[in-house]
């Protein structure tokens, strides 16, 4: 043998260094676009790692402060959203929403699972772009109502019959963007509710077909009240991106709760492109929407709801820490309901759901194809076989295990900080473990009592 | 985001009747822009070699009590420019002889938190945070006299609430704008014209517009082609209302988000935001109404 | 038929708007005249009754939105929103409407006598709109069912994104919008504007009037197709 076919073990390694500007995921991006011309469409959030409420931790009591006894003492969890001008303000028992996904995007039988266990749990489900249906209707005690761009099924019956109307101007996944349906996902259901041509992909508009700016939004929602006498409050609906600016807008128009949508919110179908670099990470949309408030003198006036990647009782501590009055849960919600499981379960048997994971090139853990309608365990599709596999007395048992769990945690994070009522949770109450998340939330980095940026504006 | 107003009166007789005819044009603007309101007031001429400045003082410590005689007694006695003021509180218009720029030197060294509002031969301005019907009030807008105006109602989007961030925002001499939408490239704008050494007070969209059409008219061109221009480098949403030493002039662009409209009679053209600031003028049955459409260009002059 | 008044110089939208959402069966039949208007926001808005409503004089935003069964003239122009997602009954602006008049509109008839602004018909899911003078650029984008009829001209872009309403125009076209194409004109065609002319008292040719409808190239993504999505 000779030396030449010896190198060491690194010049082999150096045959395949990785770019780091062209790595293998830019590199799978420049060919498919190469590929395809069309920019890719996926459903879920943003992928990449952000500053999270993950990296923050709670300063719970010890002997400076005294904890409640976990498992007896009362820690309120009521939350009053509305309370500003609207004659019958939204009661809740705990302050975890199911934030709004439509139907098109969800089956009908999905739509009825989240109803019952909103109404199980005494807490909302929101509508989405396509309508009302009578399933979600029946199922939701208290249904927030949405007023989109696209105003697809949109109608006074509606707005009378719902305890809340939701005008959406954007969403976290894509601030400044429409929604997204494929062709696959509009059966002759979801046409029908939008007016459309089974088929089509339909693409929604990304402003209101009659009104812009914060001036003619003021006189919009002064419609949405005189049509339904001043009853119901309004809630206006922003993807985080100016958020100062943007919630102390729809707080001057006249919005009784104003909801804040991170960049971490999640989608059914929207184009990459949006999903990763637009918007700012919840954690920052958080104190900024609080700043407007404060700014404004509207805390305990206007309620904020927070929404964007929150998944677990922890986060929900957290977002209520930072000012959040509720915040709201789709992904969760949905993950909840099986989407990334390897299994369903239909006619109280278990099924497994590779093989329909492998047909979408995919696999349990991994999947975002929402948008293809071909959801393996009947969340995300219209399918007439796949959404059988979403039972909604099934679903609405899991949705609502899972938000009683959030609800226990919060409680359990609550009282450990010694608190009666989660609304009593506040920044104090937390510290950062990185320099990022201690800028975002502006709370000292643990240990210490820096926050970056903290006076210089 | 805001309410805009503008008055032309067709005949000098009704000059006198300028302020009243306006201040509810002005307060039916209030839910629009609730946070200030301002008024630029274009008035006969001074004579030839004089001119006069408006100026602010709640930003100083003073504010309403600031002693505009100590200002003109220096000014004065530095620059000789036989100044005298009319003052109203927070307000005062300087009239003067000679070139404005050194006068305007001498006010910043002077005090540099008064803020000066208007240059000019024939406007006078007045701006405030408050309430249409506050501002209105403060500065005794229904007395006002002259042939045209332009006002406007502020709800403030990106930049904050203070009385310089109010409009009209002026440029040069006898020019004033106000702006109703949401410029997405003011800080472009900005830095194309900071190098030709044009100055901004405020971080506000629309002095970049002003200061972008002001610039263009410095540089000779018309009215007409220095908005031809804005056309081109201004992006976003807007509705501008300008006022000139004899003209009203309105544009709107290609997507026409923010409304407007005009009344006309044989005595007036009026225009505002919505017809609700026009419901209260005399003879508003038989006025010419209209819409005016996206990327024209409306003058109306004296 | 009962006749009643609203001064809106003495008494406010909200006690109007209050009324017209009294029981439909005691609004059955019912003739409202409004009084200075005077561009107020919102009048008569969500209406869910056969009532009729006379406007007299100049409406601000959203007159007549949401509009179900009931019939609404309004003397004077509209300013932005007439008829915004009307249900079913009818509006009639005898002067101009401003931008977005019928915006959305699922149902019913819009009549304007004058011109209407941009984005006229914009998004309409199935109501008709008639207007007797001309509309601005942006008109009919993404308009999904339902009719209009332009006896003017039209400006830029019509029809936008169009799927399945219909657009007529008689005069000139300034742009037609991406997807939008002008067809022949069928009988079934002239009977529709025959019809819609008549119920908005207008007297023209139904022949002298072209047919705009969507080509469906954007119905599916389609690289090839060269658009911006």
């Amino acid at each position: 043998m000779s030396n030449s076919t010896e190198h060491p073990i690194h010049f082999k390694r150096l045959q395949r260094e990785e770019s780091a500007s062209f790595d293998r995921s830019t590199l799978d991006y420049i060919h498919r676009a190469s590929s395809t011309g069309l920019y890719e469409i996926r459903g879920l959030g943003a992928k990449r790692k952000l500053p999270h409420f993950d990296d923050l931790v709670f300063l719970t009591a010890s002997l400076s402060r005294y904890p409640l006894e976990g498992y007896r003492e009362k820690c309120s969890t009521r939350t009053v959203l509305g309370t500003r001008f609207a004659k019958k303000p939204v009661v809740l028992d705990t302050p975890i929403t199911i934030a709004g996904m439509s139907f098109g995007a969800l089956s009908a039988n999905v739509k009825e699972a989240l109803g019952k266990a909103a109404t199980a749990m005494g807490t909302t489900t929101t509508t989405g772009d396509g309508g009302m249906t009578s399933e979600e209707r029946q199922s939701s005690k208290t249904l927030v109502y949405q007023c989109l761009p696209s105003r697809y099924g949109f109608n006074p019956d509606d707005v009378r019959r719902a305890d809340a109307i939701e005008i959406v101007l954007g969403q976290g996944a894509k601030p400044g963007g429409g929604g997204m349906l494929l062709g696959q996902k509009v059966n002759p259901r979801v046409a029908q509710m939008r007016t459309l041509p089974q088929g089509v992909d339909q693409r929604s508009a990304s402003r209101h077909p009659d009104w812009t700016g914060p001036d003619d939004l003021t006189i919009k929602i002064q419609e949405l009240r005189e049509l339904t006498d001043w009853e119901k409050p309004i809630y206006v609906k922003v993807g985080a991106t100016r958020v100062y600016n943007d919630v102390k807008l729809a707080v001057h128009a006249g919005a009784d709760v104003v909801v804040v949508d991170g960049m971490q919110g999640g989608t059914a179908a929207t184009q990459t492109c949006f999903i990763e670099h637009a918007g700012i990470p919840t954690l920052a949309a958080v104190r900024q929407a609080v700043a407007a408030l404060q700014d404004l003198d509207m805390i305990g006036k206007v309620q904020l709801i927070v929404s964007g990647g929150i998944r677990s009782g922890a986060d929900v501590a957290k977002a209520l820490a930072l000012g959040a009055d509720a915040v709201a849960i789709g992904q969760g919600v949905l993950m909840a309901l099986g989407c990334n499981r390897d299994s369903y379960q239909q006619g109280g048997q278990t099924h497994s759901a590779e093989a329909d994971y492998t047909a979408l090139g995919t696999q349990a853990g991994y999947c975002h194809h929402c948008h293809t309608g071909k959801c393996p365990v009947g969340v995300t599709t219209q399918d007439a076989i796949l959404e059988q596999r979403l039972e909604p007395d099934n679903g609405a048992k899991h949705v609502k295990n899972y938000l009683k769990t959030l609800t226990m945690e919060l409680t359990t994070l609550a009282r450990a900080c010694g608190k009666q009522d989660v609304h009593h949770l506040e920044p104090e109450d937390l510290v950062a473990l990185t320099v990022e998340a201690a800028a975002m939330a502006k709370v000292p980095l643990a240990g210490t009592q820096w926050i970056p940026g903290h006076n210089l504006g | 985001m805001c309410g805009i107003v503008g008055l032309l009166l067709k005949k000098p007789e009704l000059y006198s009747q300028l302020g009243e005819l306006m201040v509810p044009m002005l307060i039916g603007m209030h839910d629009r822009g609730p946070d200030s309101a301002g008024m630029a007031v274009f008035g006969q001429p001074l004579p030839e070699g004089q001119r006069k400045i408006s100026l602010y003082s709640g930003l100083t410590e003073a504010g309403a009590g600031y002693d505009w005689v100590a200002l003109v007694d220096a000014l004065n006695a530095e620059l000789k420019v036989k100044a005298h003021i009319q003052t109203k509180g927070n307000h005062a218009i300087f009239t003067f002889e000679g070139p404005a720029d050194p006068v305007k030197a001498f006010i910043k060294a002077f005090e540099d938190k008064l803020h000066i509002l208007s240059t000019g031969r024939r406007i006078d301005l007045y701006k405030d945070i408050g309430t249409p019907a506050q501002v209105a009030e403060r500065y005794d807008f229904s007395k006002l006299v002259g042939s045209h105006l332009v006002g406007h109602t502020r709800m403030a989007t990106e930049s904050a609430v203070t009385p310089d961030r109010a409009h009209p925002f002026t440029a040069g001499e006898d020019f004033c704008l106000v702006h109703n939408g949401s410029l997405s490239n003011p800080n472009g704008v900005r830095r194309m014209l900071e190098p030709r050494g044009i100055k901004f007070e405020t971080d506000n969209d629309t002095e970049a517009a002003c200061r972008f059409l002001e610039w263009r008219l410095r540089e000779g061109d018309d009215l007409h082609t220095a908005l031809q221009k804005a056309f081109e480098a201004l992006d976003g949403f807007y509705t501008f209302l300008m006022g000139t030493s004899t003209e009203l002039a309105l544009i709107r662009d290609p997507f026409a988000c923010k409304p407007a409209v005009v009344a006309e009679t044989d005595d007036y053209v009026a225009i505002a935001s919505e017809f609700r600031s026009l419901a209260h003028l005399p003879g508003i049955e038989h006025a010419t109404v209209f819409e005016p459409a996206p990327e024209e260009m409306y003058v109306w002059k004296i | 038929m009962e006749n009643l008044t609203f001064d809106l110089s003495r008494q406010s939208v909200r006690e109007l708007n209050q009324h017209l959402h009294g029981s439909p069966e005691s609004l059955a039949g019912q003739h409202v005249e409004v009084l200075h208007p005077d561009g107020a926001h919102n009048i008569a808005v969500g209406i869910n009754a056969p009532v009729s409503v006379t406007i007299k004089g100049h409406a601000g935003y959203y007159a007549a939105g949401m509009n179900k069964f009931a019939d609404v003239t309004i003397e004077g122009s509209a300013s932005t929103g007439v008829a915004e997602n009307m249900m079913s009954g009818k509006v009639h602006v005898k002067g101009f409407a401003s931008n977005g008049a019928g915006a959305s509109a699922h149902g019913g008839l819009l009549v304007i006598d004058g011109d209407a602004g941009l984005r006229c018909g914009i998004s309409l899911k199935g109501g008709d709109i008639v207007v007797g003078g001309s509309v601005g650029s942006f008109s009919g984008f993404m308009a999904q069912a339902g009719r209009m009829v332009i006896c003017g001209n039209a400006g830029d872009a019509l029809g936008d994104s169009l799927y399945e309403a219909v657009i007529y125009v008689k005069g000139e076209i300034k742009s037609l919008g991406a997807d939008a194409q002008l067809e022949p004109l069928t009988e079934a065609d002239t009977t529709a504007l025959a019809d819609l002319l008549a119920k908005a008292g207008l007297a023209h040719a139904p022949t002298d009037f072209k047919r705009v409808a969507s080509a469906r190239s954007l119905y599916h993504w389609n690289a090839d197709a060269d658009q911006d999505y």
